[in-house]
C-alpha cells in the first residue's frame, strides 16, 4: 500500500505551503483518479509520492516502510511531455533501456516499432514519445505508477492505446495507480475512486460508481 | 514529426552548388588547414631566412622577399611564419589548461551546488571585476615572465567564461526531469554524469575552447609587445610587433602591417572555425 | 476568408553527414475558414496541424519549402503580407503564457500590440482597459507580470492580447490541455464569441470534445492532410465518413475507447 499520511510541503520556510496534510493512500491493483483546479499541488503530491520531492511534514510509506532514497523506486512517474522526460541526445534503443528493455509483449502492446529504436527523439512525434517514455517505467520492480496528465498533449486515438496497455499491464502485475487528470470523462472511465484535491488541501475521498474499463 | 518518403519530384528549389552543411564544413576544413599551414609552414621554409644579410636591409616587399625584410636584412615572411607557429603553440597550450580549469570548476560548481558552489561563484566574480590585462600582466611578471610565465598567465586568466557556461549547463540539466527520473531508475551520481552530463557539455566546452585560442594568442602577443612575454631573441609575433613600432615612423611599413595581418588572420579562422562548429552542434541550426 | 489550396510544406534535412533528404510534412491540404465561423482543425501531435498555423503566420523555420496558395481575404498570402498583417489582421493565441515577455507587464504588453495596430498610446490603453474589462480581468492585472497570473487569467489575457487590434482571423493554438474544465469552457465561449462578432477562427487541437462544443466544422488531420471536413453535428449522428475519423470518434474515453489498430 502506497500512503501519504499528513504530508505537507512547502519549498523552502520563507514560502507559503504548497500541500497541508494530505492523507492519500492507493492500494496494490487500485486505479485512483486525483483531480483539483491547476497550482493546488497535483502535481507536487505526484513528486511527492514517486521520491521527487522530500515532504516538509509527515511521510510517504510503501508497504510501511519509507521510500528507499536511493537506488530503484517502486514508485515511477510519467511526465505530461514526453519531450521533458528523455535525453535529447540518445537513441531510443538507450532510453529504453535505461529502465529495464520491455518486453516484445509490452512493446508490442503500446504499439512500439522495431524501426524506432535507432531514431533520435526529435523523429518521433510526441504521442509516439510518451509511449517510449511509458514503457521504461513498467518495469518488473515498479508497484505504483503516478501518471501526471499523461495524455493530455494526445489525441483519443493515443490516449486509447496507452492507458488499454498500461491498464493490461496493471491488471497483470497488480499495479497501483494514481491519475493526475482534469479530464473528467478519462477519470469516470477508467478510475474505481476519485479524489479531489480541494483548496484547502484537505482531500476528501469520493466514491466514484464508475467500473473499470 | 513523423512523415511519410518524399516523391523525387520534391527537389529544393533553393538548390545551391553546396548546401548548408557542406558550407559550414568546406568553412571548417578551410581554416583547420590554414592554422596547420601556419603551425608548420615554418618547418618547411626552415631557418635560412632568420639570419642578417646586412647587403639585403630594408627591402621592401617583392618577389623574393613578400614580406620585406628588416633593418639587419632578415627576412620578414619566415621571421612572421616562425612568430606565428610560437604563438599559436603557447595558444593551444594555454588555451588547454584554461578549458580544463574551467570545465573542472564548472561541473564542480554545478554538481555539489550549495558551499562549493558559492566559493567558485565567487572566485569566478572577482576574476571577472579585475580587468583582464592587469591580472594578466601581474601574473606574468610575478612568474618572471617568458614562456612559462605567459602560459600560466594565460591559462588562469582565461577560464572563468568556460567555468560559468559549464556551470550553467550542468544546473539546468540537473533540474531536468529526464535525469531526476534516472536518478528514480536507480542510476548513480556517477552513471549519471558520465551518460547524461558529459555528453551534454562536451561540445559546449569544444566550441569554448576553440573560440579561447584567438584570446590566448592575442594576450600572449600583446605580452610578449610589452616586454615581458617570451624572450625578445625568440621570433613572436608580438616581438616582431614591438620592433616594428620603432621602424614605422621612418617609413618601412611592411614590417608591422604584414605580420599584423598575419595574426589577424590567424585570429580570424580560429574564431570562424569554432563559429561553425556551433553551428553545426547545436540542434537548433543544425537543420538549416 | 482564408482559403488554403492545394498546400504542402517540405522539410530538407540531413539524413547522414552530407545527405539531403526531403520530408513532406503537409501534402496537398485544402481548407477554409469562413468569416463568422469556428473551424476546428483535429489531429494528433506531428500530423502537421501547428504547421499549418505557422504557415499562415509566415513563421516556418528557414529549412522549409512551401507550395501551393494560401488566400487571405482573397488575396494571396505573401511573405510580406504575412508580414504586415500577423499580429494585425491575423492573431494568434499562443498555448501558453511562455510566449509573452516575462519582464513586462500584461498590460504593456497588450498595449503595445494596441499601438501596433496604429493607435496612439492613449487609444491604446483606453482599449486595453476595455478589452480587460471584457474578459472579467480587474484591473490591477494589468500591472502584474505573466508568471503571477493564475493559469484561468493566463488564458484571459492570452485572449485578451489577440482581440486588442483589428483582428480578422484569430487562431488558437492548442489553447486548452492542462486547464480546469471550468477554464476550458470559458476558453472556449470566447472564441465563440468571436465568431459572433465576425471574425474567423480557427481552433488547433488534439481535443475532439473540445473542438466540437464551438466549431462549426471540424477538420481531421491525419498524416500531414485533412482526411475529413465534417461538420460537428455529423459526430454526434455517426455520420462520418472517413474511418480515420470514425475511429477518434470511437477512441473517446465517454464512447468505447478503443484505439485503431496499427497505429
Amino acid at each position: 500500500m502506497l500512503i501519504a499520511d499528513q504530508v505537507c510541503f512547502r519549498y523552502s520556510p520563507r514560502h507559503p505551503w504548497v500541500l497541508h496534510q494530505v492523507n492519500l493512500e492507493v492500494t496494490p491493483a487500485e486505479v485512483v483518479g486525483l483531480q483539483g483546479p491547476s497550482g493546488f499541488g497535483k502535481t507536487t503530491l505526484g513528486k511527492l509520492l514517486a521520491g521527487y520531492l522530500t515532504p516538509t511534514q509527515g511521510c510517504i510509506t510503501l508497504a510501511g516502510k519509507p521510500l528507499p532514497p536511493q537506488g530503484y523506486c517502486p514508485v515511477q512517474m510519467v511526465f505530461q511531455s514526453p519531450e521533458s522526460a528523455i535525453n535529447p541526445r540518445w537513441r531510443i534503443a538507450k532510453v529504453l533501456q535505461e529502465g529495464q528493455f520491455p518486453s516484445l509483449d509490452l512493446q508490442a502492446r503500446l504499439g512500439i516499432h522495431s524501426g524506432w529504436l535507432d531514431r533520435f527523439p526529435h523523429e518521433l512525434s510526441g504521442g509516439e514519445l510518451q509511449r517510449i517514455a511509458v514503457a521504461r517505467v513498467l518495469n518488473p520492480q515498479t508497484r505504483y505508477l503516478i501518471a501526471d496528465e499523461m495524455t493530455a498533449m494526445l489525441d483519443a486515438n493515443t490516449q486509447a492505446l496507452i492507458w488499454q496497455a498500461v491498464l493490461a499491464h496493471a491488471a497483470q502485475h497488480r499495479l497501483g495507480i494514481l491519475v493526475i487528470s482534469h479530464e473528467a470523462a478519462l477519470l469516470r472511465r477508467i478510475c474505481h475512486r476519485v479524489v479531489d484535491l480541494s483548496d484547502a488541501n484537505t482531500i476528501r475521498a469520493q466514491a466514484s460508481a464508475s467500473e473499470r474499463a | 514529426m513523423t512523415a511519410q518518403a518524399v516523391t523525387p519530384t520534391a527537389v529544393s528549389k533553393r538548390a545551391r552548388l553546396w548546401n548548408r552543411r557542406q558550407r559550414t564544413l568546406a568553412a571548417i576544413g578551410a581554416c583547420a588547414l590554414l592554422l596547420i599551414t601556419l603551425v608548420f609552414g615554418s618547418w618547411l621554409i626552415g631557418d635560412a631566412g632568420l639570419n642578417p644579410v646586412l647587403t639585403q636591409r630594408n627591402q621592401p616587399p617583392s618577389l623574393a622577399h613578400p614580406f620585406g625584410t628588416d633593418w639587419l636584412g632578415r627576412d620578414m615572411l619566415s621571421r612572421s611564419l616562425h612568430g606565428m607557429s610560437l604563438s599559436i603553440q603557447v595558444g593551444l597550450l594555454a588555451a588547454s589548461f584554461s578549458a580544463v580549469i574551467g570545465t573542472g570548476l564548472g561541473m564542480i560548481a554545478g554538481s555539489f551546488g550549495g558551499k562549493i558552489d558559492a566559493v567558485i561563484t565567487w572566485i569566478v566574480d572577482v576574476f571577472f571585476s579585475l580587468p583582464h590585462l592587469v591580472l594578466l600582466i601581474m601574473i606574468a611578471f610575478a612568474l618572471g615572465g617568458g614562456t612559462k610565465g605567459v602560459i600560466v598567465a594565460v591559462a588562469l586568466t582565461h577560464w572563468t567564461n568556460l567555468a560559468r557556461i559549464v556551470r550553467a549547463e550542468v544546473l539546468q540539466i540537473n533540474s531536468s526531469n529526464y535525469v531526476q527520473l534516472s536518478h528514480r531508475l536507480g542510476h548513480s551520481p556517477f552513471w549519471i554524469a558520465y551518460h547524461h552530463m558529459l555528453p551534454h557539455v562536451f561540445p559546449q566546452v569544444l566550441v569554448g575552447l576553440i573560440l579561447l585560442f584567438p584570446h590566448a594568442i592575442l594576450h600572449e602577443a600583446a605580452l610578449s609587445f610589452i616586454g615581458i612575454g617570451l624572450s625578445p631573441h625568440t621570433p613572436a609575433i608580438g616581438i616582431i610587433l614591438a620592433e616594428a613600432m620603432r621602424h614605422l615612423s621612418t617609413g618601412y611599413w611592411w614590417l608591422g602591417v604584414l605580420p599584423g595581418l598575419l595574426l589577424l588572420l590567424a585570429v580570424k579562422a580560429f574564431d570562424s572555425l569554432g563559429e561553425n562548429l556551433r553551428v553545426l552542434i547545436d540542434p537548433k541550426t543544425s537543420q538549416l | 476568408m482564408l482559403s488554403v489550396e492545394n498546400f504542402s510544406v517540405t522539410f530538407t534535412m540531413y539524413d547522414r553527414g552530407l545527405v539531403q533528404k526531403q520530408l513532406t510534412v503537409i501534402t496537398d491540404l485544402d481548407l477554409e475558414v469562413r468569416a463568422g465561423e469556428v473551424v476546428a482543425v483535429v489531429g494528433s501531435s506531428g500530423s502537421g496541424k501547428s504547421l499549418l498555423a505557422h504557415a499562415v503566420l509566415g513563421i516556418l523555420p528557414a529549412n522549409a519549402e512551401t507550395s501551393g496558395r494560401i488566400l487571405f481575404q482573397g488575396e494571396p498570402l505573401s511573405a510580406a503580407r504575412c508580414q504586415a498583417l500577423r499580429g494585425r489582421a491575423i492573431a494568434l493565441i499562443p498555448q501558453s503564457i511562455g510566449y509573452l515577455d516575462p519582464l513586462m507587464t500584461v498590460g504593456a504588453q497588450v498595449c503595445r500590440v494596441g499601438q501596433l495596430n496604429g493607435l496612439a498610446k492613449p487609444a491604446a490603453k483606453l482599449v486595453m482597459l476595455e478589452t480587460f474589462k471584457r474578459y472579467n480581468l480587474a484591473s490591477e492585472v494589468q500591472h502584474l507580470y505573466p508568471f503571477q497570473l493564475s493559469g484561468g487569467m493566463a488564458r484571459r489575457v492570452l485572449v485578451a492580447m489577440a482581440v486588442v487590434g483589428q483582428a480578422e482571423l484569430v487562431i488558437a493554438d492548442e489553447p486548452t490541455p492542462g486547464l480546469h474544465p471550468d477554464v476550458v469552457t470559458e476558453t472556449l465561449n470566447h472564441l465563440r464569441e468571436l465568431a459572433s462578432e465576425g471574425k474567423g477562427v480557427m481552433l488547433i487541437t488534439h481535443d475532439i470534445e473540445a473542438a466540437l462544443q464551438i466549431a462549426d466544422r471540424v477538420a481531421v488531420f491525419y498524416a500531414g492532410t485533412t482526411v475529413e471536413i465534417a461538420a460537428a453535428s455529423d459526430f454526434a449522428n455517426g455520420k462520418l465518413r472517413h474511418p480515420y475519423t470514425q475511429a477518434l470518434w470511437r477512441a473517446l474515453p465517454q464512447h468505447d475507447f478503443i484505439p485503431v489498430a496499427g497505429d
